[in-house]
């Protein structure tokens, strides 16, 4: 946490912003970024950043779901379970999950590679069952898709995200591009899913766009 | 019968049309330009006059909120687009920034220069982080072109526009505990008033806006007004996207003139899915009380679904067919809200926990039939009795399932458990729970 | 001592509304729950407390509101909206919208509340209980699973959190974050798991933690010292006023057969608003601690033995009379004692020799306490001004109460705050204070000043030659006014009573004939000495050199004199006037117990010049005043001071009035320091908790004390070599302590007066130290 270019980042996000306790959050990410989770080391080091008292910080990161209390795996593996996805078999998906690698809900796999969590709507509905792995999209599962996935992901074979980057970056790399850090990979994957795409093709077959 | 009408997702088959090549390639900043040319009082008359309203559920006139913002009050001005799409159904905002981010770019530039902010900030979840990627790669490409920074198109507006991530907070959508997480803090609602227009980020006056509307601006500009008010219904202007998703044969965006019919879009969209019919859905998210087939006529804009006792919301067309337990489907969004609920108040904080025990007795079958009395009783000391929507909208499908399926209630206390297969609504065959 | 009517004829525009049905007019601004509270309707409330903003969270005080015929749709809450005019309100009273809107929150609220009533120190005085009396319903509907937390959990030492009793309605944190700005209990987590808490490193020791309990709607918050020690319908409460420092705080005290088990802090909106510091809540021990004076003590064979009250008197007549003799009475006396004190040493002993400054004092000062006697500054100023300039004096440490205010005015309307101080400190930095280092009359001149601008000067201005007449030049060019801040509770009433060499009762000089004869005439006493008394350290001097034969001690602690005492006292007779035994008892010849503040009547005068009257707490007949107990040994010397007691000495000094004659004349400065040798200059302050006397026996309360750290500049560690802890060696003694890198001037080493690893008299009595690395 000493790290310089950390700090360095930690200077350029604060200085976007017109008030410096906005950067709260992307520093958090940061600290996730750096350490995997929002470490307590990482809490006193953001307070002393922002001059503001520990307890400040804490009361911020435990207010928002993303930022962890103990280490995730490599992978972090959401499914969605709000309605819609549940329904439509991502109960089904998350319990073949837990089943499959021996864990909980909010648990990690023996060997820091998986973590699992059902997660709340992640807005891609129209893309139901989905599985989000470090907040990448993985669309339209099934149990045994994503057995396939968590398998993927534990022999270090990770799959290409659906809508997403070219490969599948790990847990700290994307925390640090929810920090506001760059990894150049904007133009990688599809512009468009095909449901994005459905009512646009309907048209065009029917002449209305 | 209202026709579809792709006017932001016209381009998203091109495959570089999140670019600012596929994007100034299709007309792309031209409407910056004439907007740019005006004065920007006259930018928020013209979009005042437009009719456009707010896409993010309240249906607020976008103009009309530009226009509270007091003029020449010493104090920065600032926007701030609400791009934390969280409102389970909903899934429009994410794609449209993933296929195009530079038309809500190029929509907070005028929104900007509209209402005298030199500085503009994208509230984005944090969820989604490829589309955060291109969202920070277009803002970079129009600060590259000149859109952004100092002395915008040598007009001498001066802009910047900074992505802020969010870190995974449903209440965040809500455009005042918005402002108080992008100042750093818990994300929980402020009192109002004073509202943001005079005391928004910062103490300063604000418009927050939905992605969505700040990226149907563009094309007021480079369209024209007399288009977009030739759009839509007569008080519900203009095109919108609706997200059809669920027990669909094609689910995905649909842009059309509002007003349009669930009934138009199932019918050139493949309906149902074979061999299925709709139970109930939503007209827009979870906090929209729902609909059932009865309703499959209702106009898809502000004033038709509000007369039908819901609200056009978010339009996020969540399909359930008749294979989906109605107790489970409301029990899962009940959790949401109690997992969401910020906990700053005492109805939507301890009302959501006891709901939740509530439903799940009731879809256990283990419930009593007075358990609904109190359900409802428990709703109406939530409901208008909590700080924000959020406690309101946790009440909606409970009070909405109750008035349709009451029955379907009373069957589960009856068969001492539910009485679906859930395996028969999944889209998959042999998924066993 | 005068009081100024603070009300200011400003023309308040009134709103005229409608609740219940009774018309009422309120100032506009006013919120309908305060509205409602001048008719005398109550709305069941939690979150709002009417000294913090509104917040509007927990929905209890729901009413139905509707304005020019136009009704709300849903109820609103009444402690979040301001008043209109041609608002109709209607409350739970005629509403029954409003009425099972606040049932609904009020079952809502309880679900997850413990039914541990019967052992929660709240209960009997709990506003959930009260209110779910009254709002509630009779049979819980929730049959469901409780939301449990492990309970309570410490946090800080005095306090203790209850999770699963709190009903989140956020005054302690908002009171942390506005109040005292000390953000250290937050709401941590969301929805049904948002949970009261600290960072666990960093427990919440603030000054002002005690506040948080007392605004504690539910028995979520308690202290350590009161927790399940009585039942409030067993309590016996008095109004009463703190002794621990000139802020002047209202309070309340709590007694059980005796005993007092508690204090809150009292209302005053002038003085403390509602808040107190937790020294004045929670240090109240030692007036009942084990080595408390019961009977009179006589010196005997070199070892002291209780004797009786005639045989003391006597014996103390015979070592006072025709004797050169001279009063020394510290800081916590009330005006009255005080009073009482300088009449005995000037009509019994016939003497100016006395001095109320146990502590860094100057003739400088005492002429410039001359020109503050019978002033007044207030808090009205403090509000009024818009800034405030800080002279030798940390509000936090040394005021506590001044400090909240200032903060507030801070907050609420840009109060600009500058500091002559070595360093930014903690209390500087809530006040957003401009910090001005360097010599202090240098940068007392370059002050921006007005005649909106109020200087607090503190009584460690004493320890700089000077700055105390610039303090006074610059107020004179300038028109500031001028607060005088002494740590102590009873310096003021001192001042103004007279017990000071130069100055006689309500500023009167001593040098001016007629000021003394119009005491003389006042007194019924033929003449009153004429020579200028001596100050504490010439008295010392002169009873160590033998000039000076006896001494009267009163509540002073010898290493709290500026120069060593023990070989004066051990020379001197010494008539002592104490509640304990203490460092002076221990040299005594006489002893006479005196009572506690608890146990008599009397008055504080607060720093502004603000007369603080209370009354007898506990009634024991055993216990005298030590105005009562001089009045007997003046009768016994057949010289009586013409009163028996506190209410008859305070009635005449009230009759003597204000001096409108001339002044003392205008302070000079002293010589400069002569302290030589050593690296580097000690400079130093007490900390508000730390070894002081009147908090002993108070571990509960010591634990929440600031640490002792040494501060010290970049440059003079660099210098020293010093990195993590330095070694501070005066003429006396050595102090270790842990060091903070400061932002300060280099040559300077500050370290806390009298905390725990750190007491400054160890090392001596000089300025000048040699510091270096700490092994």
């Amino acid at each position: 946490m000493k790290d310089e270019a950390l700090l360095a980042h930690m200077d350029s996000i604060i200085a976007r912003y017109p008030k410096s306790r906005s950067a709260i959050m992307p520093l958090l990410h940061l600290v996730q970024a750096s350490e995997g989770f929002v470490t307590p080391e990482g809490v006193e080091l953001v307070a002393k950043k922002l001059d503001l008292a520990t307890a400040e910080v804490a009361a911020v990161a435990t207010f928002y779901s993303q930022y962890k209390r103990r280490p995730v795996g490599d992978y972090h593996v959401g499914v969605c379970t709000n309605t819609l996805c549940a329904v439509m078999g991502g109960d089904a998906i998350f319990a073949g999950l837990k089943d499959h690698l021996g864990i909980g809900n909010d648990e990690r796999t023996s060997d820091g590679k998986v973590s699992l969590e059902h997660i709340e709507c992640n807005a891609a509905c129209d893309y139901a069952p989905v599985i989000m792995v470090n907040w990448e999209f993985f669309d339209n599962q099934t149990v045994e898709s994503a057995k396939e996935l968590v398998d993927q992901l534990r022999s270090g074979n990770p799959p290409a995200p659906t809508r997403g980057p070219n490969t599948l970056p790990t847990w700290k790399e994307n925390s640090a591009v929810l920090a506001g850090i760059s990894d150049g990979r904007a133009h990688e994957g599809v512009q468009a899913g095909p449901a994005t795409l459905a009512g646009l093709e309907i048209a065009h077959e029917r002449g209305e766009s | 019968m209202t026709a579809l009408m792709p006017v932001l997702s016209k381009h998203w088959d091109e495959v570089d049309s999140f670019t600012m090549a596929g994007y100034q390639r299709n007309g792309g900043y031209e409407g910056l330009k004439k907007a740019l040319a005006m004065e920007p009082d006259a930018v928020i008359t013209a979009v005042k006059d437009s009719g456009l309203r707010g896409r993010g559920g309240a249906g607020f006139p976008t103009g009309m909120k530009w226009s509270f913002i007091p003029q020449g009050d010493g104090k920065p001005h600032y926007l701030v687009v609400n791009a934390d799409e969280s409102e389970p159904g909903t899934c429009k905002d994410t794609p449209l920034l993933l296929a195009n981010p530079h038309s809500l770019v190029e929509g907070m530039i005028i929104a900007s220069y509209a209402i005298r902010a030199n500085h503009a900030f994208i509230y984005i979840r944090g969820e989604i982080t490829h589309v955060i990627r291109r969202m920070q790669q277009a803002v970079d490409d129009a600060y590259a072109a000149g859109y952004l920074g100092k002395n915008i198109n040598g007009q001498g507006f001066d802009l910047d526009l900074i992505v802020h991530v969010g870190a995974g907070a449903y209440i965040c959508g809500e455009e005042t505990a918005l402002l108080d997480s992008l100042e750093g803090f818990r994300g929980q609602p402020r009192l109002r008033p004073p509202f943001p227009a005079i005391a928004g980020l910062y103490a300063c006056p604000t418009v927050v806006n939905n992605v969505e509307s700040i990226a149907s601006v563009p094309a007021i500009f480079a369209h024209g007004v007399e288009w977009f008010q030739s759009i839509g219904t007569e008080k519900s202007k203009g095109f919108t996207l609706y997200s059809l998703s669920g027990h669909v044969t094609r689910p995905g965006q649909y842009e059309a003139p509002l007003g349009i019919t669930l009934r138009e879009l199932l019918d050139m969209s493949g309906g149902v899915r074979a061999g299925h019919t709709i139970k109930f859905w939503t007209p827009g998210g979870s906090s929209t009380p729902i609909f059932t087939a009865e309703h499959l006529d209702v106009p898809l804009d502000y004033e038709g679904v509000g007369a039908a006792g819901s609200m056009l919301g978010t339009k996020a067309l969540q399909i359930f067919d008749e294979t989906t337990c109605v107790v489970r489907a409301v029990l899962r969004w009940t959790e949401f809200y109690k997992h969401e609920s910020c906990g700053k108040c005492t109805p939507c904080r301890e009302g959501t926990w006891w709901l939740v025990q509530i439903l799940k007795d009731l879809e256990n079958g283990v419930g009593k039939a007075e358990d609904l009395e109190k359900l409802l009783d428990l709703c109406d000391n939530i409901l208008g009795r909590s700080f924000c929507a959020l406690g309101d909208g946790a009440t909606s499908p409970i009070t909405s399932s109750i008035q349709y399926f009451r029955e379907e209630y009373l069957a589960h206390l009856s068969a001492g458990k539910c009485p679906f297969d859930p395996v028969a609504s999944t889209l998959f065959v042999g998924a066993r729970a | 001592m005068t009081l100024t009517n603070n009300e200011v004829a400003t023309s308040v525009e009134m709103i005229t509304l409608t609740i219940d049905g009774f018309e009422v007019a309120v100032p506009k601004g006013t919120l309908i729950i305060r509205a409602a509270e001048m008719l005398g309707i109550q709305v069941p409330r939690f979150c709002d407390h009417p000294l913090l903003d509104p917040v509007g969270a927990c929905r209890q005080c729901l009413v139905d509101v509707e304005i020019n015929g136009r009704a709300f749709p849903k109820p609103q809450a009444s402690c979040t909206m301001p008043v209109e005019n041609g608002m109709v309100v209607k409350t739970q009273l005629t509403s029954p919208v409003a009425a099972k809107a606040q049932q609904g929150v009020m079952e809502l609220l309880l679900i997850n509340h413990p039914l541990d009533c019967p052992v929660c120190d709240k209960g009997g005085e709990c506003p959930l209980q009260n209110q779910a009396m009254s709002t509630g319903r009779g049979e819980s509907r929730f049959t469901g699973v409780k939301r449990t937390f492990p309970k309570p959990i410490n946090i800080s030492s005095q306090v203790l959190l209850d999770r699963e009793r709190c009903v989140l309605c956020a005054r302690c944190t908002r009171f942390s974050d506005q109040i005292s700005g000390d953000p250290f209990i937050t709401l941590n987590e969301r929805g049904a798991l948002q949970q009261v808490g600290i960072y666990e490193k960093e427990p919440f020791e603030s000054y002002f933690s005690g506040n948080t309990i007392q605004i504690c709607p539910v028995g979520a918050l308690t202290g350590a010292a009161y927790r399940f020690r009585s039942r409030p319908f067993d309590l016996v409460s008095t109004p009463s006023v703190c002794e621990h420092c000139a802020s002047g705080c209202a309070l309340r005290t709590d007694v059980r057969r005796g005993v007092v088990l508690r204090r809150l802090a009292g209302d005053d909106a002038e003085v403390n608003e509602e808040w107190n510091c937790d020294k004045g809540r929670w240090a109240f021990q030692y007036a009942t601690s084990k080595n408390r004076l019961t009977t009179p003590l006589v010196r005997v064979d070199g070892r002291l033995v209780p004797t009786s009250w005639p045989d003391a008197l006597a014996t103390a007549a015979a070592m006072l009379e025709g004797k050169r003799s001279a009063v020394l009475t510290g800081g916590r006396l009330t005006v009255e004692d005080a009073y009482a004190y300088q009449k005995f040493a000037r009509t019994v002993l016939g003497t100016n020799d006395i001095d109320f400054r146990a502590r860094s004092a100057s003739e400088e000062e005492r002429a410039f306490l001359g020109q503050i006697a019978g002033t007044s500054t207030s808090n009205a100023d403090i509000d009024a001004a818009g800034h405030v300039v800080l002279v030798a004096f940390e509000p936090e440490e040394e005021s506590p109460i001044v400090f909240l205010r200032l903060r507030r005015n801070v907050l609420s309307h840009n109060l600009t705050v500058s500091t002559v101080a070595p360093f930014r400190s903690a209390g500087s930095k809530k006040l957003n204070a401009t910090v001005i280092k360097g010599d202090e009359i240098a940068a007392l001149s370059g002050v921006q000043l007005d005649a909106h601008s109020v200087i607090l000067v503190g009584e460690r201005a004493a320890r700089t030659p000077g700055l105390y007449s610039a303090v006074l030049e610059a107020s004179k060019k300038s028109g500031a006014k001028v607060g005088w801040v002494p740590r102590r509770a009873g310096e003021r009433g001192a001042l103004e009573a007279g017990a000071l060499g130069n100055l006689l009762p309500g500023g009167r000089p001593v040098s001016d004939p007629s000021a003394r004869v119009d005491l003389a005439s006042a007194w019924d006493s033929s003449t009153l000495p004429a020579e200028i008394g001596r100050t504490s350290d010439e008295i010392i001097m002169a009873a160590s050199e033998g000039t000076l034969i006896s001494l009267v001690v009163a509540g002073v602690d010898i290493d709290d004199l500026p120069v060593d005492a023990r070989a004066a006292l051990q020379k001197a007779f010494v008539v002592s006037f104490e509640i304990r035994e203490s460092s002076v008892t221990e040299f005594a010849d006489v002893v006479f117990p005196v009572a506690a503040v608890v146990e008599k009547s009397g008055t504080f005068v607060n720093w502004e010049g603000r007369a603080r009257s209370f009354d007898r707490v506990l009634d024991d007949v055993s216990k005298f005043s030590d105005a009562r107990v001089l009045s007997m040994l003046a009768k016994e010397m057949n010289r009586p001071l013409g009163f028996g007691g506190t209410a008859s000495a305070g009635k005449e000094l009230h009759a003597l009035g204000p001096w409108d004659g001339a002044r003392v004349s205008a302070p000079t400065a002293g010589p400069k320091s002569v302290d030589q040798g050593g690296n580097a200059q000690l400079i130093s302050w007490r900390m508000l908790l730390d070894l002081g006397s009147l908090q002993e026996d108070e571990p509960h309360l010591a634990g929440t004390a600031r640490k002792a750290i040494a501060r010290i500049s970049a440059g003079t560690a660099q210098k020293y070599g010093i990195s993590s802890a330095i070694k501070i060696s005066g003429e006396a003694g050595v102090i270790t302590l842990p060091v903070e890198i400061t932002e300060m001037q280099d040559d300077l080493v500050w370290v806390p007066e009298n905390s725990i690893d750190s007491q400054i008299r160890t090392l001596g009595k000089s300025g000048r130290v040699t510091i270096g690395a700490a092994s």
